[in-house]
């Protein structure tokens, strides 16, 4: 079996899982629209100041609803004892590492699927700007995912558990969070591609940079 | 017997504390007032003898202990675990008094306690975060070679997000409102400043060799005690 299909099993396998129950992704779907609700009245969203506010929103939403997500994919392979079977596979584990940060990018990317097109008539966006951010998305997912599953399988294996995890992802994922937010307010607003470069550069900088620190250190958290 | 063994860091810790005081002196008295800074920012700027070596301890703190993460996840050995927990603490400490001096330094001469448009700033806060992150993380840690890995590999991933924060800080930011010290390979301060400057730098990385040896020892004395209560 190629490295590939195995990386694919193994985000079919939580992926499946995760379909049998739709518990997770019911949990982060809600939390995510939570989120939205709350802001609006927190900061009192008008169609007005929809524009300058909705980015930051959004990206709140996507990686706070992210980390409930990435910490049950360790969490609950280690409650239910799987964790060592997974672990016992003849994959290797990067392809472990992979997939389940297929598995756990695919989550977050569905509850972007779902609360775009909510938070765009909630707050009576233009649709035109939402193929550009779902580009942004999409790499912002994989990048937050990234580093997020490396960081989960290590909250997964600490006294305080999914405490941990925000903690350590926050602070790291500032980067990606400040170029996922730079794109989708530029894209709404009409921004130039061009002036936007540089922040499109930061976002696939630190998915690629983030990624393969991960990809070769996943190894040394994992390791009984 | 021990002090002989350990007459250089007796020196050193000696020097270390003269040289603070000699540091105060320089940075208080002799250093003349700053061009361009009025009223309460005159007397405030001379936070800088002791903000700017706090920052260059700290960095310098953090890049052994990524250095010394590499060391263990490729070579293994409790020593290379120890240095890096040891040296991240000390950091910690003096990014905390980074973090504290800024704002004392920044109200009187910017008018605000804290500006989001200055990359140093943020850098400097994420950087705090991160290491507070990294000590937590091994405080949450029962298994000491799991505690070990854990934290080597955020030793790393943390330092590499460091540099790439403060880029996205300064595109963020745009505006720069940190005083720029060194241009164009060379110093734009009085000579007797630079004296004060690289003076109190050399007295706090001095500082920082003592305290991390003295803490690296305590750690290995209380692996001893371990191992002894082991043994019973």
């Amino acid at each position: 079996m190629g490295f590939l299909r195995k990386v694919a099993a193994v985000a079919w396998k939580d992926l499946r899982a995760e379909w049998r129950t739709r518990e997770v992704f019911s949990a982060m779907f809600v939390f995510a629209l939570l989120i939205i609700i709350i802001f609006n009245f927190a900061l009192e969203l008008r169609a007005e100041n929809a524009r300058v506010l909705v980015p930051g929103i959004l990206w709140v939403a996507f990686t706070f609803s992210g980390m409930l997500g990435l910490n049950r994919s360790f969490i609950q392979e280690k409650d239910r004892g799987s964790l060592e079977g997974l672990l016992l596979c003849p994959v290797d584990r990067s392809a472990i590492y992979l997939g389940k940060m297929l598995a756990n990018s695919a989550l977050m990317a569905l509850v972007a699927v779902f609360i775009l097109p909510v938070s765009f008539v909630l707050f009576n966006l233009s649709f035109g700007a939402l193929p550009m951010i779902v580009v942004v998305t999409a790499l912002g997912t994989v990048g937050f995912a990234g580093v997020g599953t490396l960081f989960s399988a290590m909250a997964v294996n600490t006294r305080a558990r999914e405490v941990m995890l925000p903690l350590l992802l926050f602070p790291v994922a500032v980067p990606l969070i400040i170029a996922a937010v730079k794109l989708t307010a530029g894209i709404m607003d009409g921004v130039p591609g061009a002036e936007l470069a540089r922040w499109w550069q930061l976002l696939v900088g630190f998915d690629a940079i983030f990624f393969t620190l991960s990809f070769m250190t996943f190894d040394y958290v994992i390791e009984e | 017997m021990a002090l002989r063994k350990d007459a250089w860091l007796w020196v050193l810790g000696i020097l270390a504390f003269a040289g603070i005081l000699v540091a105060g002196y320089l940075a208080l008295i002799y250093a003349p007032p700053a061009e361009g800074f009025v009223g309460q920012a005159e007397p405030a700027q001379r936070i800088f003898y002791f903000h700017v070596p706090a920052a260059w301890t700290g960095f310098l703190a953090f890049s052994v202990t990524f250095v010394a993460s590499i060391a263990y996840l490729w070579k293994g050995g409790r020593k290379w675990d120890i240095l890096a927990a040891c040296s991240a603490e000390i950091g910690l400490v003096f990014t905390t008094m980074v973090v504290v001096t800024g704002p004392i330094w920044a109200k009187p001469t910017w008018g605000v306690w804290w500006t989001w448009s200055d990359p140093k700033l943020v850098t400097a806060a994420i950087l705090w975060l991160i290491y507070f992150g990294y000590i937590m993380l091994r405080r949450m840690v029962e298994d000491d070679a799991r505690r070990a890995r854990f934290s080597a590999v955020l030793g790393i991933i943390g330092f590499v997000d460091v540099p790439i924060v403060f880029g996205a800080a300064r595109w963020w930011g745009q505006s720069v409102a940190h005083p720029i010290v060194v241009s164009g390979g060379g110093f734009d301060v009085a000579p007797k400043m630079l004296t004060a400057l690289m003076f109190s730098l050399a007295v706090f990385t001095v500082m920082y060799v003592v305290i991390l040896t003295l803490r690296v020892r305590t750690e290995r004395l209380a692996d001893e005690v371990d191992a002894l209560k082991e043994r019973e």
